[in-house]
């Protein structure tokens, strides 16, 4: 009787999450699997001509784009996720050491994550511009000539370079915060201990700083993954909506682009495709944060 | 395992805290601690034992003053240059490594062979009785076992000097009776020179070789703790060592006697008059026969061995500020003092004091007896707490 009365109160205190949940996230997950499986679907008056088992799928992996979408994509999570999350740790841990003005430091470092990332996209485009960027600015003072990042003419190696360093440098203010906050956490004791005992800096950073805010190191892993497989405003904020430095489309594309491209569409089966590119991002992100949880289950200390 | 001595020197630690107020932690402390011996600091919390401790592991710098470790001048050497093992109150045994890499840590540190380094870690791990738990985690120990693990990773590097900060306040009261004497026997089996802080006079007491007692920053006494228990230099060291705590009187000498209202506690040969405060032991009275110091006991406690009597102080024997002043030391010292038992501090004690005597005298709750004083348990001090 008891009990029973507690649930009812439980639901009520969840009710107005899983209203929002539901309207928001659950319903928009069903539909999109619903609707990879409809044929010549029409958003607009919802109307079509039957069901289909990989007919969306198929369109969407031979479009051409698809493949370029997943390299792109791809080369975004493994490049920028490792690289922002090493160097956010240096940050962080250079921050915890030092005295001074260390309050001011951190609202510096965290700047970034309350800015708008189109905003911040602009002025990286305004960095790595071909005439006076200071990114080619740089290039000259350090003896080397000038390129073309962004703009008509950039190789896509080039401009994939300027926007790792964008995606990594507008990422590193949220992986700053939250291993600061670990750092923090950890009783100052354990480094007394190691002074005494004679270790030096490099293995007090890999034996115990590591190990210690491994939860946090895990957290920020699986969440930059998950985040950087859903690239896309970023490639926007710097180069426009075509996702090309200057003329031409598309070099730059992620599979979130063809989501977003795909809804643009009117044609029918324009959104059933989007579902399928959607639904294909789901399950390579399924994938490898199971494979994450695997790693840490091994590697993380709690 | 080579053993030096430790000497402090006019060593000084003063905290600024961030108004720039300045707390002096350890005020001018001389001491020299003597090779292969197991030295105790001893006093009430915030008294500086700790700081100084931290400051002879090198963890913490002196504000003024030297720390040598035989000849050779450490003062501005670093920690992991010193040679010490450190036993953390906590243990700070690393969570994440099994006891195994807790014990093996400082010796890969120092790039030790392989083989060499398990040999020793097992060695050590083996000598504190915790050879057969090298897989477990940490958390995967009693509060005793952590201990042992600690001292372990301490030695292990064989260091000149052992220093360990409060290592029994965390372990339940048998287990610690259990740790001080398996920390004894190793002390004595490795020889090196131990130095342990703790609030707790017992423990300090019954393991030392000798014990500094220290108050505000300050050195009060130092020797052998059967010494400082029966020559006490001022009243703070009569009041800190011995349980039950010394009893208390409000007397004064006259005519080269001692006495208290109207009752006689002894002489005082060559001392001129003055008022005083006498200290007696509880064990420094005898019921006998005749005696100006006649009392009415009220409560009995009997354990068979022999027989505390709580009684009733002679009128003269308590000054009311005196009361209130005992009373709020007494708080202080339950705040260091864990096993200070609450029977104490209550207030209707304090006109009251207490006598061990021999069981075989069967006293009742109500009788009225006649004590005198044992003169070597008894000590005077002036208005300054100074023993004269």
């Amino acid at each position: 009787m008891l009990e029973e009365k507690n649930n009812l109160k439980a639901w009520l205190y969840l009710l107005p999450a899983i209203i929002l949940l539901s309207i928001f996230t659950f319903y928009p997950i069903i539909n999109a699997f619903i609707l990879v499986f409809l044929e010549n679907y029409r958003y607009i008056d919802g109307s079509y001509t039957g069901w289909t088992l990989t007919g969306n799928i198929s369109v969407v992996v031979n479009s051409g784009l698809f493949w370029r979408a997943i390299q792109n994509t791809i080369f975004i999570v493994f490049v920028s996720v490792p690289v922002s999350v090493i160097i956010s740790l240096f940050i962080a841990v250079w921050l915890n050491s030092i005295k001074k003005f260390q309050g001011a430091y951190q609202t510096i470092f965290f700047l970034p994550y309350v800015t708008n990332a189109i905003a911040i996209g602009l002025a990286f485009a305004v960095i790595f511009s071909t005439t006076g960027g200071l990114f080619n600015y740089f290039l000259e003072a350090i003896g080397l000539s000038p390129r073309v990042w962004v703009s008509t003419g950039a190789s896509w190696g080039r401009a994939m370079f300027a926007l790792l360093v964008f995606i990594t440098w507008s990422g590193l203010a949220f992986k700053i915060m939250v291993f600061l906050s670990g750092l923090q956490s950890i009783d100052k004791q354990y480094y007394d201990a190691a002074r005494v005992d004679a270790a030096s800096r490099r293995r007090v950073f890999l034996k115990i700083t590591v190990p210690l805010l491994s939860p946090m190191i895990a957290f920020i892993t699986i969440t930059s993954f998950i985040g950087a497989f859903k690239e896309y405003t970023a490639i926007v904020g710097m180069f426009g909506e075509n996702l090309n430095p200057g003329v031409g489309r598309n070099m730059l594309i992620t599979i979130v682009g063809i989501v977003y491209q795909s809804l643009g569409e009117t044609y029918p089966g324009a959104t059933s495709e989007a579902a399928a590119a959607a639904i294909i991002l789901f399950f390579m992100t399924l994938i490898l944060t199971l494979f994450n949880m695997w790693v840490s289950k091994k590697r993380v200390h709690y | 395992m080579e053993t030096i001595e430790i000497k402090l020197q006019n060593l000084t630690k003063v905290f600024q805290a961030k108004n720039k107020e300045e707390t002096i932690a350890v005020n001018d402390l001389d001491i020299t601690i003597p090779a292969g011996k197991l030295i105790g600091l001893l006093g009430p919390s915030g008294c500086g034992k700790s700081t100084t401790l931290y400051m002879i592991s090198g963890l913490l710098k002196p504000t003024e003053g030297r720390i040598f470790f035989g000849d050779t001048d450490v003062t501005d050497v670093a920690p992991e240059k010193r040679g010490i093992g450190l036993v953390f109150q906590n243990y700070a045994l690393y969570p994440h490594m099994t006891v195994k890499q807790n014990i093996l840590f400082p010796l890969e540190n120092l790039k030790m062979d392989k083989e060499k380094a398990l040999e020793r870690a097992q060695f050590y791990a083996d000598l504190v009785g915790i050879g057969h738990l090298m897989a477990r985690k940490p958390v995967q120990l009693s509060g005793g076992q952590q201990q042992r693990v600690a001292i372990a990773r301490a030695l292990v590097k064989e260091p000149r000097v052992l220093l360990l900060d409060e290592p029994l306040s965390n372990l339940d009261a048998r287990l610690r009776l259990q740790t001080r004497e398996e920390i004894k026997r190793i002390q004595k089996e490795t020889g090196i020179t131990t130095i342990f802080v703790t609030h707790d006079q017992e423990e300090a007491m019954s393991i030392s070789d000798e014990i500094v007692l220290m108050q505000e920053g300050i050195q009060q006494q130092k020797g052998a703790p059967q010494d400082v228990y029966d020559k006490p230099a001022n009243l703070f060291v009569a009041k800190f060592l011995g349980s039950p705590p010394i009893n208390l009187f409000e007397g004064r000498i006259e005519n080269e006697k001692i006495m208290v209202g109207k009752a006689q506690f002894g002489r005082a040969e060559g001392k001129k008059d003055q008022k005083v405060v006498i200290g007696v032991r509880p064990e420094g009275f005898n019921i006998v026969e005749r005696s100006s110091l006649k009392v009415t006991v009220d409560f009995v406690e009997t354990i068979g061995r022999d027989t505390t009597l709580i009684i009733q102080k002679p009128e003269g024997a308590v000054d009311p500020e005196v009361l209130k002043a005992q009373q709020e030391e007494s708080d202080e010292m339950i705040d260091g003092i864990e096993e200070g038992s609450i029977e104490e501090t209550a207030p209707e004690q304090k006109a009251t004091f207490r006598a061990i005597v021999d069981a075989d005298n069967r006293v009742k709750p109500g009788d009225v007896i006649k004590l005198s004083v044992k003169p070597h348990k008894m000590f005077l001090f002036n208005k300054d707490g100074e023993l004269i």
